[in-house]
């Protein structure tokens, strides 16, 4: 998809250097490269069974819809407002008080009015005042309605896609009116017309078919699993055994596959591991993964209710064929969210585990009583309260450390003191960032919700400029080189948003840090962290 | 009184004025925005773009020195590569200072007598102008790197995934 070079009579036409006047009903949207994701692979859409898989692109003017496209659009809008009693109070209630306007990341970053919460919503609430109230039919523009059109729908599609449905709108809003549910929902609705995006179809085509994103195989799972066994070892002379697929264990580990496949997040994988064995050898703790459920992020979630659902079903499914008390979950992002708000109402509640108590501590995990899956980071929390762990906090010493707070852990399960608790314990070096910018005002990534991709780069950056600015606040007054975080698309996106706006900043995983802070019993003196990169006080030491 | 003496007592507001024109090629709501918040963490790109003008202004006063007008422009390009800006929009706002200066020059000072400090000045600023530009370049450049390394990345785990790789898999570059 290269560009074409503009001619020099085609730059002077462009040479306007105010924005239009117009208002934002008549300001038609200009899909911009850089801005958008490419249109989903029909091969996914049709592995899915999800409506009009074809090739279409984004940029051009036919974009190969079903001929009664409004009337589907239409129909699944009433559909919805008659199943889901949020989306249809949302559409009621919102009384334009600005209160979300200026929250958002993507606003914030990318200075566009129509990513202001409030306007975003109002793309759909102008086509439900048209199509679903009498004031709306009556007064139309005057009171705020307008139909569905082509330009409508590509607005629609442009804006759903440049919200990561993080929540920090909702957070400020009078009403609670939960902006993401009005993305999910949009999402939902173009998907009835097959417009999704690929970052997001084949991953969940991949994970439907074959268990995980990537669309890796068992084999090659536990492949991944036993290098990462290798590099431990050679680190500290300790060999990890993971069990796979282990019928009868105590416990079942998903996690989200990019901790396999992506780093930074495959160090929190080691850390993982580390955990698990140090655990095993000092408590005969029994925990196995799965080859099969080897993915905890479901971007099903950015789909539709019934593809998040299927995948979801994938992980309960496991947990029962093989007989496990519960399931731990290691560090994701909406992962939590879709188990924490949608999974009991979805596909459980989860009879057929046990309430999840840490075998080595005794504490039961009271708020997964019903979900039976319990946060990593509350876990190992849990371990270090009661003195489980032997750590030497100063190996961390050369990081200086900041924490992320992971929008969906955050905002949609409540969870902030438990990582800094960890991160405390396994360091010496824990410095905040501003109050407006963590805990349940978190700035997003700037990449979740499936907007990962590469060809969103632009987009991608705005929106994590927020994210990045209080970072380098940090970085110029207390010297943090290190961003920790507890979400596998925030350790694939927060590198790249870092060398873009605070280059001298890397990322770690939770779990990485307590590997390296983590005493295995029996293991040799060791001279790197579980990067390769020298420990503090052993810069000088031979390799 | 010196035009540069002049200048100085008024940077606030001239600083404003500068400001305001650079808000000005953003939407009106957003320029709202822009202008009435002053946290810097809620407000990044209104507090980063107003600190990095009033530094850029006392330069203009002081002359030019090359690695403190980066460290004070980059920030505000920086924000403004990745917005929807051509290349001239994005950097023009440097010579928008230029008009709010002649103006002063006009109402207050005589034309002649400050004739050569205002050349002086007005060199200072094309000068900037043009660092605006190589650092949006580099901006951009870097966005398309960022880009292409993660497309390689994706692209070499695939390949040693796949077993077509056959040494030095743990490290790509």
């Amino acid at each position: 998809m290269a560009d074409e070079t503009p001619k020099p009579s085609e730059l002077l036409a462009k040479l306007d250097h105010r924005p239009p006047a117009t208002g934002w009903m008549d300001t038609p949207v200009e899909i911009r490269k850089g801005m958008y994701c490419y249109a989903a692979n029909p091969k996914s859409v049709k592995a899915l069974g999800l409506p009009n898989a074809r090739q279409w692109n984004p940029l051009d003017d036919d974009w190969k819809l079903p001929d009664n496209w409004q009337q589907i659009l239409h129909e699944g809008f009433k559909e919805r407002l008659e199943k889901f009693r949020t989306f249809k109070v949302f559409m009621d209630i919102c009384v334009r008080c600005g209160a979300c306007a200026d929250k958002c990341h993507f606003f914030i970053g990318t200075g566009d009015p129509k990513n202001m919460p409030v306007l975003r919503a109002e793309l759909l609430r102008s086509v439900y005042r048209n199509d679903f109230t009498t004031f709306g039919r009556i007064l139309g523009r005057l009171g705020g309605a307008r139909p569905m059109t082509m330009n409508v729908l590509k607005e629609w599609w442009y804006y759903m896609f440049q919200c990561t449905e993080c929540r920090r709108c909702s957070v400020f809003c009078p009403y609670g009116i939960d902006t993401a549910e009005i993305t999910i929902m949009g999402r939902e609705l173009l998907n009835l017309l097959g417009l999704n995006i690929d970052w997001i179809a084949t991953p969940v085509a991949n994970c439907y078919r074959t268990g995980n994103h990537l669309g890796i195989q068992p084999h090659a799972f536990k492949d991944m699993i036993d290098f990462f066994c290798d590099d431990i070892e050679e680190i500290t002379g300790i060999r990890p055994n993971p069990q796979f697929n282990k019928k009868g264990a105590d416990i079942l580990f998903i996690t989200p596959s990019g901790d396999v496949f992506a780093d930074p997040g495959t160090y929190t994988c080691m850390g993982y591991l580390m955990l698990f064995h140090f655990l095993q050898e000092k408590y005969g703790f029994d925990i196995t993964w799965s080859t099969y459920a080897s993915e905890g992020g479901n971007f099903g979630f950015f789909t539709s209710h019934e593809v998040m659902k299927r995948l979801n079903a994938k992980m309960y499914l496991e947990a029962k064929r093989l007989g496990v008390k519960w399931i731990l979950g290691g560090e994701c992002g909406h992962m939590w969210r879709v188990i924490h708000q949608y999974m009991d109402t979805m596909n459980g509640p989860a009879d057929f585990l046990e309430e999840p108590v840490n075998p080595v501590t005794g504490t039961k995990f009271e708020n997964a009583k019903s979900t039976k899956m319990v946060h990593i980071a509350e876990f190992t929390a849990d371990l270090i309260k009661h003195g489980k762990l032997d750590l030497d906090p100063s190996r961390n010493d050369n990081k200086i450390i900041t924490f992320h707070d992971s929008c969906n852990p955050a905002r949609g399960m409540g969870m902030f003191e438990e990582p800094r608790y960890v991160i405390r314990n396994v360091a010496n070096h824990f410095y905040e960032m501003p109050a407006n910018t963590i805990r349940e005002n978190t700035f997003c990534c700037g990449s979740g919700a499936g907007l990962n991709a590469g060809e969103n780069m632009e987009l991608r950056m705005a929106g994590g400029l927020p994210r990045a600015n209080a970072v380098k606040y940090v970085h110029e007054k207390f010297g943090v080189n290190m961003l920790a975080c507890i979400c596998a698309i925030d350790r694939a996106a927060l590198p790249t948003s870092m060398e873009y706006w605070v280059p001298e900043m890397d990322v770690t995983g939770l779990h990485e840090l307590v590997a390296n802070a983590l005493i295995l019993p029996g293991e040799k003196q060791r001279e790197t962290d579980l990067r390769g990169e020298p420990l503090p006080g052993m810069e000088d030491a031979d390799e | 009184m010196t035009l540069y003496s002049c200048l100085n007592k008024d940077k606030t507001a001239i600083v404003d004025q500068w400001f305001e024109k650079v808000v000005s090629t953003y939407p009106e709501d957003t320029a709202r925005f822009l202008k009435s918040q002053k946290d810097p963490f809620a407000n990044p790109v209104g507090q980063t773009t107003i600190a990095g003008l009033a530094a850029l202004f006392d330069l203009i006063l002081e002359g030019i020195d090359r690695q403190a007008a980066i460290s004070f422009l980059d920030p505000i390009i920086r924000i403004r590569a990745v917005q929807k800006f051509t290349p001239t929009r994005a950097t023009r706002f440097i010579l928008d200072l230029k008009p709010i200066i002649r103006k002063i020059v006009q109402q207050r000072l005589s034309v002649a007598d400050s004739m050569q400090e205002l050349l002086a000045l007005e060199d200072r600023i094309d000068e900037l102008a043009l660092l605006a530009f190589d650092i949006f370049m580099s901006c951009r450049e870097k966005v398309f790197e960022l880009k292409a390394n993660e497309m390689r990345n994706r692209t070499y785990r695939a390949f040693a995934r796949a077993g077509l790789i056959a040494e030095s898999a743990d490290n790509p570059s």
